[in-house]
């Protein structure tokens, strides 16, 4: 059995016009499972999460949680998944184990106390009231609060966003032990990495719909091409028609221009080997008059794969 | 974009200042709340209070009068004639004993009692409407007998001495003096403010933190959620009543005329109505702003109107029935009933009947709107 399924999914919020924020979206996510839904902001992820959740009724569409529906199994369903919303303010005068001692109280069955304060590295606050924690201290008590039911599905909506690197890190590590425990979790995110180094596989969502599936390294072998020579020049521009003939440079597709307030022609080509490619490309440069501002040379990113599936930076907003 | 058009120059810049107060103006008449705050309230309760306080054409003293005397005889008549020309004084021909609740209450100034020797002058010395009411009353009296009696000298009659066959009987009632009258208004007030504050205001904080919907996502039961607002609600109220209570009875000797019973059952049928009424305020209100802005609107015409700190009495007969219907009025009337004239449940099930008409009216409609994602 998968533990969520969700087809055809459509969600509208009734306006002038009509917000479609979910059109038309499949997903599968098989047990012990990390998945991740990433895409930029407006894309359709929360409503979608939130859908799962049982905290949206979708427009239309067919939403299965571990083989049940929300309509007819909804409480049971509730006692068998842990959520962190993407924003939660929880009551700043509670100290974090009555928080989470409120919590573990709406669940029939769960972790104790300790074990949930333990499982996100919070022993020395135990008694702190959440007003004296940091960000990352609160999203990792809101994480023990998805938790303490052990729930066999963890919903996490953008779990480290907002957070300090060293915050986001913690987050990490927490989630990532609970994979080895074969939780299944579904997150979403907008950061790359975060993607990367987390999931198992991956939806990458635009406008309501999954424009791309897979694992993390197979869209960025597929989207993103494996290397990027990221090239800065001045003066007149090389003419990129002669540098989509050098050696190695892949697909017309794979040339972005933009002119940098400076003055200064940027050009990210997606090659095959970057040794072959840069000799010619520099002889090419002092051909065409042209100074030489940078030259840089870096694997693909899933943020190469967004921009190669839609034009647009990651974290642009979506028109 | 063309550079040159975004270099265009401008050669007479606006004032920074005047920049400045349009945006302030902008600020204030785009927030409509804030323009019926500044403006529209104060009109309102210059309206309210004015209506309250006007001037009336000819201020009469209400002066009871009640016949202790067995059968009517002329001394009846004769002082029923005689206070009854005066144009200063509305004369009402009442029972002994409503006629001296009414002077508890301070609805009767003064009450003149009839007996077969003579007159008594009941006056109630807290307050100095009674006073003024039994200079008019001897002034009238005295006048009638030294115009018609022709037997004797007739002096003006003193206080406390049973001369020209008038006496005076000054009674002290606690429960007719302002503070007696203020206690139940402001329990009643508290009732108001704690029921909408406890449960609206909650409510609300808890969705905007997004903390609703997070408990929502759990399985926590809804029912379970409601009851520990409205109980522990009613745990900080009891508090609050105590004291209340045990200040206006130590400091002030108020003290409870009815039975504690029906008191209790009458705070809780308050209590009841205001936190369903908050809930209701809060059902779909997503901002501390909208939820303070609905709350004001909800309590302050009651604050004025539901005889809180003067007699919703001094409101014009015309909207009486709309003042009577409102909830604060019909809690405060029963306080009013339970701790100043000792009334029982007899008295007071009429009100008690619009509060939980109101509770149960505000709890169906708050739970149909209730937003709770």
């Amino acid at each position: 059995m998968e533990a969520i399924v969700c087809q055809d999914l459509v969600k509208t919020f009734p306006g002038k016009p009509p917000v479609e924020a979910v059109r038309g979206l499949y997903l599968e996510v098989g047990m012990g499972e990390c998945f991740g839904i990433l895409g930029p902001n407006g894309a359709g992820k929360t409503t979608t999460l939130e859908i799962l959740e049982g905290l949206q009724d979708p427009t239309s569409g067919d939403v299965r949680v571990l083989g049940k529906n929300w309509e007819m199994d909804g409480a049971e369903i509730r006692q068998r998944i842990g959520i962190t919303l993407q924003e939660t303010r929880l009551s700043e005068k509670q100290t974090v184990a009555e928080t989470l001692e409120l919590f573990r109280s709406f669940y029939n069955r769960g972790l104790t106390l300790d074990a949930s304060i333990a499982i996100v590295g919070l022993e020395s606050k135990r008694d702190s009231r959440i007003s004296t924690l940091s960000g990352g201290q609160k999203q990792r008590v809101a994480l023990a609060c998805a938790l303490v039911g052990d729930p066999d599905i963890l919903f996490l909506d953008e779990p480290s966003t907002g957070l300090d690197p060293q915050s986001r890190q913690q987050v990490w590590e927490v989630v990532r032990a609970l994979k080895l425990r074969g939780k299944t979790i579904l997150l979403t995110t907008h950061y790359m990495d975060e993607a990367e180094k987390l999931c198992d596989r991956l939806a990458v969502v635009d406008h309501g719909k999954v424009i791309a599936l897979g694992t993390p390294v197979e869209l960025i072998r597929q989207w993103g091409g494996g290397n990027l020579i990221e090239l800065g020049t001045f003066g007149p521009e090389p003419r990129r028609e002669e540098i989509l003939q050098l050696p190695g440079v892949s697909g017309a597709k794979s040339v972005t221009d933009s002119r940098a307030a400076d003055g200064t022609n940027h050009l990210v080509l997606r090659v095959d080997r970057p040794h072959e490619t840069i000799p010619p490309l520099l002889a090419l440069v002092e051909k065409s008059g042209a100074g030489l501002s940078s030259l840089n040379v870096r694997q693909a990113t899933l943020e190469d794969v967004f921009l190669a599936l839609t034009g647009r930076n990651l974290r642009d907003e979506t028109p | 974009m063309n550079l040159d058009e975004q270099l265009e120059v401008n050669s007479s810049p606006q004032s920074p200042m005047w920049q400045l107060i349009l945006a302030r103006v902008r600020d204030f008449y785009r927030e409509p709340a804030a323009i019926f705050w500044v403006y529209g309230f104060p009109l309102v309760l210059a309206v309210a209070l004015g209506t309250a306080f006007r001037d009336r054409p000819v201020e009469r003293i209400p002066v009871a009068v009640t016949n202790a005397a067995g059968s009517p005889g002329p001394l009846w008549a004769e002082t029923l004639e005689s206070l009854g020309k005066d144009p200063r004084i509305e004369l009402r021909i009442l029972d002994s004993s409503q006629a001296s609740k009414e002077l508890a209450l301070g609805k009767t100034a003064l009450v003149v009692e009839v007996e077969s020797a003579g007159l008594v002058l009941k006056t109630e010395k807290n307050r100095p409407e009674s006073a003024l009411a039994q200079g008019v009353v001897e002034a009238v009296l005295w006048k009638t007998k030294a115009g018609s009696a022709s037997q004797g000298s007739g002096s003006a009659p003193v206080s406390g001495k049973a001369e020209n066959g008038i006496r005076v009987e000054e009674t002290a009632e606690t429960g007719g003096r302002y503070i007696d009258f203020l206690i139940p208004g402001l329990l009643g007030m508290n009732l108001m403010g704690g029921g909408l504050w406890g449960l609206g205001y909650v409510t609300v904080d808890l969705r905007v933190r997004k903390l609703l919907k997070r408990l929502i996502a759990t399985p926590m039961s809804r029912v379970d959620f409601l009851l520990s607002l409205v109980l522990g609600r009613m745990g900080f109220l009891l508090l609050e009543i105590m004291i209340l209570l045990g200040f206006a009875w130590l400091a002030f000797d108020v003290s409870i005329h009815g039975s504690v019973a029906t008191l209790g059952l009458t705070i809780l049928a308050g209590a009841v109505c205001f936190q369903a009424i908050g809930l209701l305020v809060a059902s779909r209100a997503t901002s501390y702003e909208a939820v303070s802005g609905l709350m004001n609107l909800t309590m302050l015409p009651m604050y004025v109107l539901s005889g809180v700190f003067f007699s919703s009495d001094r409101f014009p007969q015309v909207v009486q029935p709309l003042i009577q219907a409102l909830p604060l009025t019909a809690l405060n009337a029963s306080l009013r009933g339970v701790i100043n004239e000792g009334s029982g449940l007899a008295e007071i099930y009429g009100n008690l009947l619009i509060l939980f008409g109101w509770a149960a009216a505000a709890f169906v409609l708050a739970l149909r709107l209730f937003r709770w994602r």
